[in-house]
């Protein structure tokens, strides 16, 4: 009986291996195990056994069940694994196919520079205000040192509503509006549209973005003026960005300036893209001009401020590499995809 | 402004080249825009003189000249020209050599003779007969003198100037002119201005004899200087006269005129010549236009005028429009023998308004309306004087009319160097000022300052403190972070746009931005209705056209403009929003209401009315917009009348979205159906909920049920879920379409509509009895509507 059980045993590990399915691996089962199978007729012989031999033959048997049982088991991992592997290979996809994308809609590329732009003046405590694009003449230019018949006039042309009623030419205009409603301390920027009777070309718009800014305080100076614009520059730039300031005139601020970054093109050696002076100017400002605190009910005495003005298109324009105004205002899914 | 540097020397002794000179300047606050080398493109082209002239052996009109150009060896040069003639000096371009325009000169052979180059005429030296009036037009230039042979032509010509062009700023009307710009410069690098005071020897006897002027408007002509000039002798002025006009963009005339031009351009003063034939009675008037009088301009153009004008008229009538342009016998002709120089001073807002009004900008008008200095009239017309005797153009009388009606005491500002100092930001001493302001003409009396009259800008003390940092150098005022509190947050509105944007944009629309302003005949193309209040709008009074006459009082043509554009462009698809103004006129307020609204455009393969609608919706709820009720809208023109909707929230309405009506489509060229939608910013704004606040998650199970409700075609399945939520109430977790069936099985005009009913309570597991009740009770409700439970 022992040589019987060790047959079956080295028989049913030999079998194991010509196994290559579930259904085989049953049928083996029941071979060996099953109620009619080999090993449980060996120990339904047990009871012929004389008492001595019968625990010794029992726990052989058992061992031999439970061996089987085991490869069994082993087996049937073995080609569950098979089969899970089998599967997924006949899943295989061509990975590189395109992906399904869920839609994503973009911002307009002017508001994506614009958001950077009232982030980078969030973060120096700067508010954002908003104000009517149509204006009357007082915010627009009275009230900004620039009286009816004044030439600087000649220089914004500007659509009229009626003789008191423009579109705005500059969001300057919010200077006013803010210093009307505000006391200093004052730290804010006004980004909005703004209008001028300019004919459409690649570079000109009779509507384009301005951002406005404006700084009032016990104290303000030029050095401030300086320091912060350069900030702006670096945040907007890099921090490699080289400025400089010339004198300029506006109506509204005294010392004026307009600010130039180096050209990042040429270094400052003048080329195409500068129009060879080397450097593009980004921006115009200087010290509000006492006239307009004083009209504001500001006392020039008492405060002092600064304030800002940048062309928004001509920023982006340049961001982007844009060379044709137009295309913003065309708004062509095919342009608008492109940031 | 142009700049002649060869000018500027003789005011400044000036030593820097032209690049540097540049940069300088601007950075002292006279920005130069760019600068020439007058014949910069004329290279190797010399002078020369001709030997000989002979007859082309193979052509009648060719000639072959023998040319010396100071090199040994004659040149033979071949020429059409027929003015040559030995002993001519002319300017010969040599083989290698350039002429105007760039073009390359070399030496080849012209019918079989060889030719070493070109004799050039005026024009090929990109000249004309203004700069050499003895030159011909056709032919070659004959030189005026007998110049060293082999001479540079520039050097011969005088053709080499250098021209810079100043942007000059409107408060600086001072610097358009040379002696403006040579006080900047010298201020800029600390030299000595060198300036002239002209010197008038008269002679013509007393100008009393021959006129008189009158000033009627003293307000709007505050000084007007006449002197006179007899026995004059219209010629070309000399050549170094002719030289630096040229140089200064200005075309030379005459004697006459060239002197009233060179000296607007030196003094900055407009001068004006008249032929004192044409003052009758040697009588000048300056006054007002009368109503309804004319005037025909040196253009030869009628202009019509009005009183507010000013005039400069003898008893006849206008002769001239004052500081703008005179009329047509103001002019100088061949055989005038006596004129007036007029040299005067305006009113700046006066000539401004009429050069706008009768639509003339002059060189003159430009300078006048930025405001003149009437001290420069004298300096000016003696200037004049002096340049006629020079010249040798006539006899000037002794002695001038001058009417000066401005007497205005100069302009006193407190001399404060710590201000300055502090407003700057900088460590400057007064000494170290006082040197910066003395070149500039500004005169430090005690604790004041006294700018010149010239300065008008110069007000306050800000307006000096510019003036020390144009010459400190605005780049060595040092840099420093503004201090103070800064406390910075984005408004409620502010926040709520941003919500809005980052919503459309996750649901894959596209921003777009249109213009404000559009044509009076969109209201027509989206079929607005002749008496809606949306046709008043704000109009501009100039617009540059039709296409953008009008602020805009609905955003919906720019969006549908936008899906036009794109789907002419062959772009299959399109999902777009902008939130953008509409402009709305109000009665009785001068400025209109600009209210933002969030308009929504989308074209393309399944894109219908419920994906819009979805989009709206989730709009409305990310803005957490409560109350609100999409119904049906069948009024609205622009729109599908079965496929519109409009968003109320109780009794106001928040906007509308549905398809375009096809004729709308039609109008706007959309060949697709096309889908809108518009909401109100402010409106939903104002109907924002609570802040969101945490309910817990369930603890109970939830029962589902479907029911399959019959009812009439055109019930409207929102009055059915209200019945539903009705007549469940607060245990109706969820109600849902799942299924919308016509066809089989259901009547004509019947659809049948699937619910799945989500039913929970609170605070305890349903029974199925209080289910069954929920569910009756809602049957109950909806048969109340016509509805029953299919079986």
């Amino acid at each position: 009986m022992k040589a019987a059980l060790q047959a079956i045993q080295q028989q049913a590990t030999q079998e194991l291996e010509q196994i290559h399915d579930a259904k085989e691996l049953e049928n083996y089962r029941v071979k060996y195990l099953g109620k009619k199978g080999e090993v449980t007729a060996i120990l339904k012989q047990m009871g012929k056994l004389s008492p001595e031999e019968r625990p010794i033959i029992g726990q052989l048997a058992n061992q031999v069940r439970e061996e089987i049982e085991a490869m069994i088991a082993r087996k049937g991992e073995a080609l569950k694994a098979e089969l899970l592997e089998q599967q997924l290979l006949a899943e295989k996809l061509d990975v590189t196919m395109p992906g399904a994308r869920r839609p994503l809609g973009k911002k307009h590329p002017l508001t994506q520079v614009l958001d950077e732009i009232k982030e980078i003046f969030l973060g120096m405590g700067f508010d954002v205000a908003q104000g009517p694009e149509v204006e009357t003449d007082y915010y627009n230019f009275e009230a900004l040192n620039i009286p009816k018949g004044h030439p600087a006039r000649d220089t914004q042309d500007t659509f009229y509503i009626s003789d008191n009623v423009v579109l705005r030419t500059q969001t300057s205009s919010m200077q006013i509006r803010t210093m009307e409603q505000k006391k200093p301390p004052i730290r804010v920027i006004a980004p909005g549209r703004v209008y001028r009777s300019d004919a459409v070309d690649a570079t000109h718009s009779p509507l384009f973005h301005q951002v406005e800014g404006l700084v009032v305080d016990k104290g303000v100076t030029m050095s401030d003026l300086k320091g912060t614009l350069e900030i702006v520059a670096k945040r907007l730039f890099g921090e490699d960005v080289k400025v400089r300031f010339r004198p300029h005139h506006f109506n509204f601020t005294e010392p004026s300036a307009e600010m130039d970054i180096m050209c990042f093109h040429c270094q400052g050696e003048g080329c195409r893209l500068c129009k060879g002076e080397g450097w593009i100017e980004i921006l115009g400002c200087g010290m509000v001009h006492p006239n307009v605190l004083s009209i504001c009910g500001i006392d020039p005495e008492e405060y002092s401020g600064f304030a800002f003005g940048m062309g928004l298109e001509r920023l982006v324009m340049r961001r982007f590499n844009i060379d044709d105004l137009r295309l913003f205002y065309e708004n062509d899914l095919r342009f608008l995809d492109q940031f | 402004m142009n700049l002649s540097m060869r000018w500027l020397k003789e005011f400044v002794d000036l030593d820097v080249p032209t690049r540097q000179y540049a940069a300088d300047m601007t950075m002292s606050g006279s920005k130069v825009e760019g600068y020439a080398v007058e014949g910069s493109e004329i290279t190797n082209v010399v002078v020369g003189k001709c030997l000989s002239v002979e007859k082309h052996p193979n052509a009648d009109t060719l000639v072959i000249c023998k040319i010396d150009v100071g090199e040994g060896e004659p040149l033979q040069i071949v020429t059409g020209a027929t003015n040559m003639f030995p002993g001519a000096y002319i300017p010969v371009a040599k083989d290698g050599s350039t002429i105007a325009g760039g073009k390359e000169i070399h030496k080849g052979q012209l019918r079989g003779a060889e030719s070493n180059g070109m004799l050039c005429s005026l024009a090929e030296l990109g000249l004309t007969q203004h700069d050499f009036p003895n030159a011909i037009e056709n032919g070659i230039m004959i030189l005026d003198q007998e110049y060293p042979l082999g001479m540079d032509i520039h050097e011969a010509l005088g053709l080499n100037d250098t021209c810079v062009e100043f942007e000059i700023t409107p408060n600086r009307p001072d610097c358009l002119s040379v002696i403006g710009l040579a006080r900047e410069t010298a201020a800029t690098y600390r030299l000595p201005l060198k300036l002239h005071t002209p010197v008038v020897k008269g002679g013509g006897g007393p100008v009393s004899d021959y006129l008189k002027v009158d000033v009627e408007n003293t307000k709007l002509c505050k000084r007007y200087i006449g002197r006179m000039v007899k026995d004059i002798k219209i010629q070309p002025s000399p050549r170094w006269m002719r030289e630096r006009l040229r140089a200064s963009g200005v075309r030379p005339i005459n004697n006459i005129v060239d002197i009233t031009n060179y000296v607007m351009l030196e003094y900055g003063q407009p001068m004006h010549a008249f032929d004192y034939r044409h003052v009758k009675d040697g009588h000048i008037i300056v006054r007002n236009a009368k109503e309804g009088e004319v005037i025909t301009t040196l253009d030869g153009v009628e202009r019509k005028l009005s009183p507010e004008m000013l005039l400069i008229c003898d008893p006849d009538g206008p002769s001239a429009i004052a500081g703008v342009m005179g009329g047509e016998y103001s002019g100088i002709y061949d055989d005038t023998q006596m004129i007036v120089f007029e040299s005067a001073c305006f009113d700046n807002v006066s000539v401004r308004t009429t050069s706008r009004k009768v639509g003339l900008r002059t060189e003159a008008s430009g300078r006048y309306e930025k405001g003149l200095d009437s001290r420069n009239c004298l300096p000016a017309v003696e200037r004049a004087c002096e340049l006629v005797e020079l010249l040798g153009a006539g006899t000037v009388l002794d002695g001038m009319v001058d009417v000066d009606n401005d007497q205005k005491a100069p302009n006193r500002i407190p001399f404060q160097v710590d201000w300055i100092n502090r407003f700057l930001g900088i460590q400057v001493s007064r000494q170290e000022m006082e040197a910066i302001l003395k070149p500039l003409d500004i005169v430090v009396d005690g604790g004041e300052l006294i700018p010149p009259s010239y300065r008008a800008d110069l007000e306050g003390k800000a307006d000096i403190a510019e003036e020390i940092a144009r010459f400190y150098g605005y780049n060595k005022i040092p840099t420093t972070a503004i201090t103070g509190v800064a406390e910075a947050r984005l408004t409620p509105g502010q926040k709520f746009e941003r919500t809005a944007v980052d919503t459309l944009l996750a649901q894959g629309l596209y921003e777009v931005m249109t213009y404000s302003f559009v044509s009076p005949k969109v209201y027509d193309k989206i079929r607005l209705p002749k008496e809606s209040p949306l046709r008043k709008s704000v109009v501009i009074g100039n617009p540059l056209g039709e296409d953008t006459s009008i602020m805009r009082t609905t955003v919906l043509p720019s969006m549908l403009e936008v899906l036009s554009r794109n789907y002419n462009n062959r772009n299959l698809s399109a999902a777009c929003f902008e939130l953008g103004n509409e402009y709305l006129p109000v009665d009785g307020q001068e400025l209109p209401d600009e209210r933002t609204q969030a308009v929504i455009g989308m074209y393309g393969d399944g894109v219908d009315f419920y994906q819009l609608k979805g989009v709206v919706e989730t709009l409305l709820e990310a803005l957490n917009v409560t109350g609100w009720e999409i119904q049906p809208q069948t009024q609205d023109p622009t729109f599908h009348p079965g496929r519109c909707a409009q968003v109320v929230c109780g009794q106001e309405v928040l906007g509308i979205l549905g398809e375009v009506h096809p004729l709308v489509l039609q109008n706007y060229e959309l060949g697709t159906k096309a889908y809108l939608a518009k909401l109100d910013m402010g409106r939903m704004m104002a109907h924002v909920g609570p802040e969101k606040s945490y309910h817990p998650l369930p603890k109970y199970p939830a029962t589902t049920r479907d029911l399959a409700i019959l009812c009439d075609e055109d019930l409207p399945v929102l009055t059915m879920e209200k019945a539903i939520r009705g007549a469940v109430g607060d245990i109706l977790e969820q109600v849902e379409i799942f299924d919308v069936y016509r066809g089989k099985q259901i009547p004509a005009g019947k659809k049948s509509v699937a619910y799945s009913l989500v039913l929970r309570a609170e605070d305890r597991t349903l029974t199925d009895e209080e289910t069954d009740r929920a569910v009756a009770g809602a049957l109950q409700a909806l048969s109340e509507l016509g509805a029953q439970l299919r079986s």
